[in-house]
C-alpha cells in the first residue's frame, strides 16, 4: 500500500482534534496531560460548543493549557479556578465553563474554593488531574502523594503521622449536594481513554442541563517526577495509585454510587 | 427631579452600584463595610436590574470571582475592609497584570493585623503603591462625603474601563458609617455589548481565541508588558482630581483626603476666622496624585502639612511633589482614633506659624 492509498478518507481512523492548536505541547513525553487536553477538545468540538466554552487554566504544569486548546481561556491564580469559574458562570449561565486543575491546585491551596463551588452547585465542570505530585515545581509532595511515596520534599517517603495521609478530595466533594456527577478515570490505556471521553461528554451534558457540578478526577502519571520511564510509571500507577484512588463513578445523577464509600 | 436620600456611606455605595448598572457584586462580610452587601441583598438587585450578588467563602474567592467575571467584559465590583483587602492582594495583582477593569472598595479600619474596627487611613501605601506583588498601580479615588461615595462608584468604573485597570475607592469607617443627604445618580442600563478583542465569552468564528492571563514566561515579553503598563499608569495623570479650599492666598497649606479632609476643612474655617491664611488641598484621586498642583502651590506657601489618620504615608508623595522647596510636615492619628480640628490647628499654630 502506498501513501496515496493510506491517506484515502475511508482509511482515516484518527485525526487531531481541530480544537487543538498547532503549538507543541510543553508536557514531558509520556505524560497524560496531552491526552486529557485532546479528549476535552474533541468533546467540545463534537458537541459544537466552542463558541460558548470558556476554560480556566490553573497554576501548575497545565498553566499554559490555553496555548494548546483553541477556546477562550482565563488563567487563574493557584487554587482559585473554581472561584474564577463561578464569576464567569454566574454572569453567563448559558456558557460552558470548565476548570482544569492539578492536585496541588485543587486539593491543597484551593481546597476552600473547590469545596464551596461544589457546595453551591455551580453549573461548572471541574477536570482534576491527580498525579500525586507537584510536577511543575520539580516533584514535591502533593496532598494526594501516597503513603510512603518519595518526592523531592519527602525523600524518605511520605509519613502520614507527620505529613498527614493522602486526601481523597473527590470522595469528599461527592458528598456535597451541589455535585451531580463525580467520577474517577484514567488515560493510560486505549480502553481508559475511551471511558474518559464518555465521562467528559457526560460532564459537559450535565453542565448543559444545569444540574450542578460535574467533576472528573483523572488519575495520571508523572513519569518525570516519579523518576520512571513512561511505561514504568503507568504500570506503577495501576499497581499503587488505583488501589487508593479506585476507578469509576462515585456519584451519578446526584446519587452516591457506593454509599459505603 | 432630584432624588434625595439620607443614607450611610456604605449604603450609598451599594445603591450607586445598582444605579451604575453593575452586573455583579461578589463579597465577604467584614466590619465596617458589611452594610454594602446587606443593602444590596435587601434591594433584590436581580429584580431591579438583573445584577447578581453573591456572598463568597472568603475575600480570596470574591476577588477571583471578580477576576473571572471582569475577563468577560462585565461591570463587576467588590468591597471589603483592610484585613480583607490584604487577602485580596494576590487577585488584585492578577487583575492589574491581566489588565481587567473592576471596582474595589476599601472601607479602611485601623491596623496592623486585626487592628480595630475604627476608621483609619493607614492603607494609603497599600492602595496607591500597588499593594500586591509586581509593578502595578490602581486608580485610587478618595471620597470625603456620602455624596462622593455614591458618585465615585460610577466614576471609578468609567476610569476602570477607560484604562482597563482596577479602580479602588479608598474610604474609611467614618465615611462608611455616617449618614448624610445624598443625591442619587440616575439609573444606568447594564451594558449588553462587549469588546470582542479581549473578552472571554467563547471563541466565535470571526475572531481568534481570547486569553486572560498575567503570565509571560519570556522575559522579553514580560518586559514589554511592564513598559506598556507603566506608560498606561503615566497616562492616567490627566484624570487627576482635587478640590482646593482657600488656597489662592494661603501662606500655609494643608493636604488631606477623605475623612481627614473634612476635619481640615473645619481647621481652615476656624483659622480664617482668626485671620490666618491656611488653605486646603484635597486630593479626590490619590492615584493619579495631584503632584503638579502641589508643586505649583508649594511656590507660594511657607510650609505644607499632610494630615492623615496614619503614621505618615501620603506625606511621602507630598514631599516628592514639593521636592524640598518648602518644609513638609506630617500630622497623624493612629489606631482608629480621630484627630479633632483643634488638635490639627494647634499643631499648625504652635509649630509652623509661630503662634496665632
Amino acid at each position: 500500500m502506498d501513501i496515496k492509498e493510506i491517506i484515502r478518507p475511508e482509511n482515516l481512523v484518527y485525526k487531531r482534534s481541530p480544537l487543538m492548536t498547532d503549538v507543541t505541547l510543553s508536557y514531558c513525553p509520556g505524560c497524560g496531560h496531552g491526552t486529557i487536553h485532546r479528549l476535552i477538545m474533541e468533546v467540545v468540538d463534537e458537541m459544537g460548543i466552542q463558541s460558548d466554552t470558556i476554560g480556566i487554566a490553573p497554576v501548575g504544569c497545565s498553566v499554559i493549557a490555553y496555548d494548546f486548546m483553541d477556546v477562550d481561556c482565563t488563567q487563574a491564580a493557584h487554587g482559585r479556578a473554581p472561584a474564577v469559574a463561578t464569576g464567569i458562570k454566574r454572569l453567563w449561565p448559558d456558557k460552558y465553563v470548565f476548570t482544569y486543575q492539578g492536585d496541588g491546585d485543587l486539593a491543597a491551596i484551593g481546597t476552600a474554593e473547590t469545596i464551596h463551588a461544589c457546595n453551591r452547585g455551580e453549573d461548572i465542570t471541574i477536570f482534576f488531574v491527580n498525579n500525586g505530585i507537584y510536577g511543575m515545581t520539580g516533584g514535591q509532595m502533593a496532598p494526594t502523594t501516597l503513603e510512603g511515596m518519595k518526592s523531592s520534599t519527602t525523600p524518605y517517603g511520605r509519613d502520614s503521622k507527620t505529613m498527614g495521609p493522602p486526601i481523597k478530595i473527590t470522595e469528599m466533594i461527592a458528598r456535597l449536594p451541589g455535585t451531580y456527577y463525580v467520577t474517577r478515570q484514567a488515560v493510560h490505556k486505549p480502553g481508559s481513554v475511551r471511558k474518559s471521553k464518555k465521562a467528559i461528554r457526560k460532564a459537559l451534558e450535565v453542565q448543559r442541563d444545569k444540574k450542578g457540578v460535574s467533576f472528573i478526577e483523572f488519575v495520571s502519571n508523572c513519569n518525570s517526577g516519579w523518576k520512571m520511564t513512561p511505561n514504568e510509571s503507568n504500570v506503577w500507577m495501576e499497581e499503587h495509585m488505583f488501589s487508593f484512588y479506585p476507578m469509576g463513578d462515585i456519584k451519578n445523577e446526584g446519587v452516591l454510587v457506593n454509599a459505603k464509600e | 427631579m432630584k432624588e434625595l436620600a439620607l443614607m450611610k456611606g456604605n449604603e450609598a455605595i451599594a445603591e450607586a452600584a445598582i444605579r451604575a448598572g453593575v452586573d455583579a457584586y461578589f463579597g465577604y462580610p467584614i466590619t465596617p463595610q458589611s452594610e454594602v452587601m446587606e443593602y444590596l441583598t435587601l434591594q433584590k438587585p436581580e429584580e431591579r436590574t438583573g445584577m447578581i450578588v453573591l456572598q463568597a467563602e472568603s475575600e480570596i474567592a470574591s476577588i477571583n470571582m471578580i477576576y473571572g467575571a471582569a475577563g468577560t467584559g462585565k461591570k463587576v465590583m467588590t468591597s471589603s475592609s483592610s484585613p480583607g483587602i490584604s487577602l485580596m492582594q494576590e487577585g488584585i495583582s492578577y487583575i492589574a497584570g491581566a489588565e481587567l477593569p473592576c471596582l474595589i472598595v476599601n472601607v479602611v479600619r485601623g491596623g496592623p493585623g486585626l487592628g480595630t474596627i475604627q476608621p483609619s487611613q493607614a492603607d494609603y501605601f497599600q492602595a496607591t503603591k500597588g499593594g500586591g506583588h509586581g509593578d502595578y498601580r490602581l486608580i485610587v479615588l478618595a471620597p470625603a462625603s456620602v455624596q462622593e461615595m455614591a458618585d465615585f462608584v460610577d466614576l471609578g468604573l468609567e476610569l476602570a474601563f477607560k484604562y482597563r485597570n482596577p479602580a479602588l475607592i479608598l474610604t474609611d469607617g467614618l465615611i462608611g458609617q455616617m449618614m448624610e443627604k445624598v443625591e442619587l445618580p440616575p439609573q444606568k442600563k447594564r451594558v449588553e455589548e462587549f469588546d470582542q478583542s479581549w473578552v472571554t465569552t467563547g471563541k466565535t468564528r470571526d475572531r481568534e481565541r481570547n486569553i486572560i492571563t498575567s503570565l509571560n514566561l519570556d522575559p522579553d515579553l514580560q518586559y514589554e508588558h511592564n513598559l506598556k503598563l507603566q506608560e498606561k499608569y503615566r497616562s492616567m495623570a490627566k484624570d487627576v482630581m482635587f478640590e482646593k479650599i482657600d488656597c489662592d492666598d494661603a501662606e500655609f497649606l494643608l493636604v488631606a483626603y477623605g475623612s481627614s479632609a473634612r476635619i481640615c476643612q473645619k481647621v481652615v474655617e476656624i483659622a480664617r476666622g482668626r485671620g490666618k491664611r491656611i488653605g486646603l488641598l484635597r486630593p479626590q484621586t490619590l492615584y493619579p496624585f495631584p503632584t503638579d498642583e502641589i508643586a505649583r502651590l508649594s511656590r507660594r506657601v511657607t510650609g505644607i502639612m499632610s494630615v492623615e489618620l496614619s503614621a505618615g504615608q501620603m506625606v511621602e508623595d507630598v514631599k516628592l511633589a514639593v521636592n524640598g522647596k518648602v518644609p513638609v510636615y506630617h500630622y497623624g492619628m493612629l489606631g482608629g482614633k480621630i484627630h479633632s480640628p483643634e488638635d490639627v490647628l494647634s499643631e499648625v499654630e504652635e509649630k509652623y506659624m509661630g503662634g496665632f
